[in-house]
């Protein structure tokens, strides 16, 4: 590492960086989810995967929506439709810290000039039943990274622990590219014969979509989904596990487990068209984690999910 | 005598855990080693992001020897008796003594329990302070079982003498103790050895660790006062932030920089809470121009490029965050400018409880009720409701929204901006106080009036729906707010029967929006539970309270507190107890003869019929009393009453010490019981003397 690296100069060099340097430590790179979800924890390699006994480590990046987010694509910070990029390792290696630093180095964060910082961050999710103790990390007084010991997932305890990062991939990127609007930072290397912008990409569904989630979806249509997602999650946990067509052991956790994604999804949109009281709100994130988990219980019931 | 050096050395310990961490760490361990039959002359105690030292100075080098005696059962004690001492004290027979006594012979254990070594003890106690040490919330980390603030890496534990120095042999969950520990995370990466603790501090220093949070704190307050001072301007102190920013650093360097022109309109609370909350920034102030003008950060590392780099980048954030902050105000002040009708408008959609109504019924409900009030507190009705109708609208400003901790203040600003009068702006950044115990009450009397409308439709609105407090639960603050009415009502001096008055009405208002009434007498009973937790922490007993709560207009809480301290101050002096015990006995004779007799001896006494000087001189010393208490009470002065009260206590004294009250004549009889009706009578409507305990 006494070679200094050279710095990035664009978005996807970033992420690609990033892929190569947790693939090389060994993490499966996973792709991400194909469902709408509010950050890369989510996604069930996160969720599921951080259960039960068998290690795991995997890295992937994670589109992330937050409906509530959407600025018609005029703030320079905050999006409704953003990246994360995840690594989780279980059980979390004693050098976490120090790989997570290697991955900084590799996209050009230099400690000799920067200040880094873990300044403490209680993660918790009332949706997922989770939450897990860290920091959050701070290059030169801006938040680049999350980074968690998850404790409990889906109401189990996590037994071993995960360590979950997760890097606000825009954000990152835009400091170390010194872009000071997301809109104008190079996506793909500037000097390409066609160079592009995430403004050249986002800027126009950033605005579709703040209006589609402020007053376009329909939200009755919303809260019948809920409900039908709600439903259908319980549906598929309430299964007998054998399966008669097969003759296998099947229990449907991933399956169920996607309509809770869907509720929770559903639930951001109704937010952000805001017809959810204050009290109304504890009793839909209460019903989300009651799905969250009852698929957690039913995983731990699985061979992925199992004590070895 | 050896030193002792114990350092835990883990990943970030969060900022605010450390100084509670570092007395625990200490007490813990002394305690563990003394109990254990060490000594010791000093311990200090250290923390840093990544460690917890502590350093026992003149430990001894073992325990003293112990021994332990126990008596046992006599030496022709059944078998069954014998044997069950020996399994208790784990000897044979013929270890035990027997010495002879008056019953004959009688076994004894008698256990030397020889001194033991200072490392055995040291690791035994080390080992069960790690494993049960306090953190407010600890976790596992990896495949261990083992819970720490956040992961554990190496345990540092050094015994040093004149012959050296040796690591005091123990594993927790796989660590192993060493003579080794590391320095600055990036400036000096690496382990190192070292001998003792001077050896350590030393070390650690040259490796870009200053291991005293006093030494980082007074280092962060210099070079940021030096920084500043240079630019003319100074630092605004900040006791709690500087201690949250010594424990986040190993390596204090404090950076100054400017916040640019654009955001120096902001209001100075704004600039510092956000400063503050987001970047644990210090706010560095313009004395010419009053304003916050600059910053200083303090960063953990000596950059090659002196800080170029780490400066720019916060700045940068700074500036993104104060663009949120400046939008937000900017936008806020048009809609303030606008009337605040759109946010009104807004608070409408607001849940404040799902049977409460929204935020725009409970502000309606506060402003009648502020109406109501507004007389009691000498403040103007039309001003008073003007005021609660727009006091909580900035909850909907953008503002509010980012940093809810400036709700009410950026209400005063706002308010200000719209033109509407002081006392609104005021009632608007006032009317949540007071917060807490300490916390100031506010005497503007629209301000007193919004404040008590806002605390008292909090309890009646809660009451009505059942939400009470129970035992450590109270979700929604009411206690707080119970003690809010009280200090508002005593701090001002406010006069009104709450239960006819605020709290009728208040509950008058809930009920006829909610269908539900709240229980008056009820609430107003968890009022005065509130107020006797008050007045104790003034010196006032509950029993004294009770004495006055039993008295008519009780619910003038001004009245029952006055009442209360003069009884209080009353009962102190000389007299105070003694009169109480002559009234006490005056109304045991007069209660036993009541019941016997079937009567109430309310005739009044004559003082012909009176037989002695004593007797002759109560019914003299009555009128006198009576004379004086009448018209203080009517004025409501009752230390006059108390004054006039201890004039009694001579003569019921004397009157008890020569006279018979059951004298043979049933005339004498009578006319004395009728006698001690008037001091009854008379000491009663000072306060209800039968609720004072002794």
């Amino acid at each position: 590492m006494s070679d200094a690296i050279k710095a990035p100069r664009s978005f996807q060099e970033i992420i690609l960086r990033l892929q190569n340097y947790w693939g090389a430590q060994g993490c499966a790179v996973l792709q991400p989810y194909d469902m709408e979800v509010g950050a890369g924890t989510f996604h069930p390699a996160t969720t599921l995967r951080s259960l039960g006994s068998k290690p795991w480590a995997a890295a992937y990046v994670q589109p992330s929506r937050r409906p509530t987010d959407g600025r018609y694509g005029e703030n320079p910070n905050r999006l409704q439709h953003y990246y994360q990029y995840q690594v989780i390792i279980k059980p979390s290696p004693p050098n976490l810290q120090e790989l997570y630093l290697g991955s900084l180095r590799e996209i050009g964060i230099d400690a000799s000039l920067h200040d880094i910082r873990f300044v403490e961050d209680d993660w918790e999710s009332p949706t997922l039943g989770a939450w897990g103790l860290g920091w959050e990390i701070w290059c030169d007084g801006m938040e680049v990274s999350e980074f968690t010991y998850f404790q409990q997932v889906g109401g189990h305890d996590c037994k071993p622990v995960s360590g979950e990062l997760t890097y606000g991939l825009e954000r990152l990127a835009m400091y170390v590219l010194g872009v000071d609007h997301v809109m104008n930072m190079p996506f793909n290397d500037p000097s390409s014969p066609i160079p592009l912008t995430y403004g050249d990409i986002f800027r126009q569904t950033e605005e579709e979509y703040s209006r589609h989630n402020f007053d376009g979806a329909t939200t009755e249509m919303l809260f019948q989904h809920f409900k039908d997602a709600e439903a259908e999650c319980e549906r598929l946990l309430a299964f007998e596990p054998q399966d008669p067509k097969s003759g296998k052991r099947i229990i449907m956790a991933h399956p169920a487990y996607d309509q809770t994604i869907k509720a929770s999804h559903l639930f951001n949109l109704l937010d952000a068209r805001g017809v959810i009281s204050v009290t109304e709100r504890q009793a839909y994130i209460g019903r989300v984690r009651a799905l969250a988990k009852k698929c957690a219980d039913a995983f731990r019931l699985t061979e992925a999910g199992a004590d070895a | 005598m050896p030193d002792l050096l114990i350092e835990l050395f883990s990943e970030e310990i969060p900022a605010r855990m450390q100084a509670r961490a570092r007395e625990d760490l200490k007490s813990l361990v002394t305690n563990g080693l003394v109990d254990a039959g060490l000594t010791y002359a000093s311990a200090g105690v250290f923390s840093t992001p990544r460690r917890l030292t502590l350093t026992i100075e003149g430990l001894t080098a073992e325990s003293r020897p112990v021994r332990e005696e126990r008596k046992g059962p006599a030496a022709t004690a059944p078998a069954a008796a014998i044997e069950g001492f020996l399994r208790s004290t784990g000897l044979r027979l013929d270890q035990l003594e027997r010495r002879a006594d008056k019953k004959g012979e009688t076994l004894y254990a008698v256990v030397e329990k020889p001194g033991r070594a200072a490392p055995q003890i040291i690791a035994e106690v080390l080992e069960a302070v790690i494993r049960n040490f306090p953190w407010p919330k600890s976790m596992r980390w990896g495949a261990g079982s083992l819970k720490w603030v956040r992961p554990l890496h190496s345990i540092l534990c050094l015994l040093t003498d004149e012959t050296g120095s040796t690591v005091v042999p123990m594993t927790v969950e796989g660590i192993e103790t060493t003579n080794t520990t590391e320095g600055h995370r990036f400036l000096s990466p690496g382990r190192f050895a070292v001998t003792g603790f001077d050896d350590y501090a030393t070390k650690l220093k040259r490796a870009h660790v200053v291991l005293d949070s006093a030494e980082r704190e007074a280092a962060i307050w210099q070079g940021a006062q030096n920084l500043a001072f240079a630019a003319g301007m100074e630092v605004v102190e900040d006791k709690g932030l500087l201690a949250e920013v010594a424990g986040l650093v190993e390596w204090p360097v404090p950076l100054m920089g400017r916040i640019a022109e654009d955001f120096l309109h902001l209001p100075p609370e704004v600039l510092q809470t956000s400063m503050k909350e987001h970047q644990k920034f210090f706010s560095v102030k313009n004395p010419k121009t009053g304003r916050i003008e600059g910053f200083v950060t303090v960063a953990n590392t000596q950059p090659a490029d002196h800080g170029a780099t780490i400066l720019k980048g916060n700045q940068k954030v700074l500036t993104a965050r104060l663009s949120d902050a400046r939008f937000f105000y900017d936008n806020d002040l048009r809609v303030a400018r606008g009337g605040m009708g759109e946010w009104l408008d807004g608070l409408k959609s607001v849940t404040f409880h799902n049977k409460l109504g929204s935020q725009a019924d409970r502000i309606a409900r506060i402003a009648a009720l502020a109406r109501e009030i507004a007389p009691l507190v000498g403040a103007d009705a039309d001003l008073a409701e003007q005021a609660a109708n727009l006091a909580k609208a900035d909850l909907r400003s953008s503002m509010v929204g980012e940093f809810p901790e400036l709700q009410g203040l950026m209400g005063m600003y706002y308010a200000r901006a719209a033109g509407l009068p002081e006392a609104v702006a005021l009632a608007a950044r006032d009317h949540y106080s007071p917060l807490g115990p300490s916390d100031a009450v506010p005497t503007d009397p629209v301000s007193v009036a919004v404040a008590l409308a806002d605390k008292i439709d909090t309890l009646t609105g809660f009451w009505a729906i059942d939400e009470k407090p129970t035992g450590s639960k109270d979700p929604f603050a009411l206690r707080r707010a119970a003690l809010g009415v009280i200090r508002l009502v005593l701090g001002n001096g406010v006069r009104s029967n709450l239960t006819t008055g605020p709290f009728r009405k208040a509950a008058d208002l809930v009920g006829a929006r909610e269908g539900g009434f709240a229980d008056v007498n009820e609430l107003c009973a968890f009022l005065y539970d509130r107020l006797k937790v008050f007045l104790k922490d003034q010196g006032i007993r509950h029993d004294v309270i009770d004495a006055c709560l039993a008295m008519p207009g009780n619910d003038d809480l001004t009245l029952l507190v006055n009442r209360a301290t003069a009884l209080a101050a009353f009962l102190k002096t000389e007299d105070g107890p003694n009169l109480l015990q002559g009234y006490k006995r005056a109304n045991t004779i007069l209660t036993q003869a009541e019941q016997k007799d079937g009567v109430e001896y309310s005739f009044g006494a004559d003082i012909k019929f009176a037989e002695t000087d004593e007797e002759r001189a109560l019914f003299k010393a009555l009128d006198a009393a009576e004379g004086a208490i009448t018209p203080a009470m009517t004025a409501e002065d009752f230390p006059a009453a108390m004054a006039a009260m201890a004039q009694l206590r001579t003569p019921i004294d004397a009157f008890f010490n020569a006279v018979q009250v059951n004298a043979d004549s049933e005339i004498i009889r009578r006319n004395r019981l009728n006698l001690l009706h008037r001091i009854r009578a008379i000491c009663s409507g000072v306060a209800d003397l039968t609720k004072i305990e002794g």
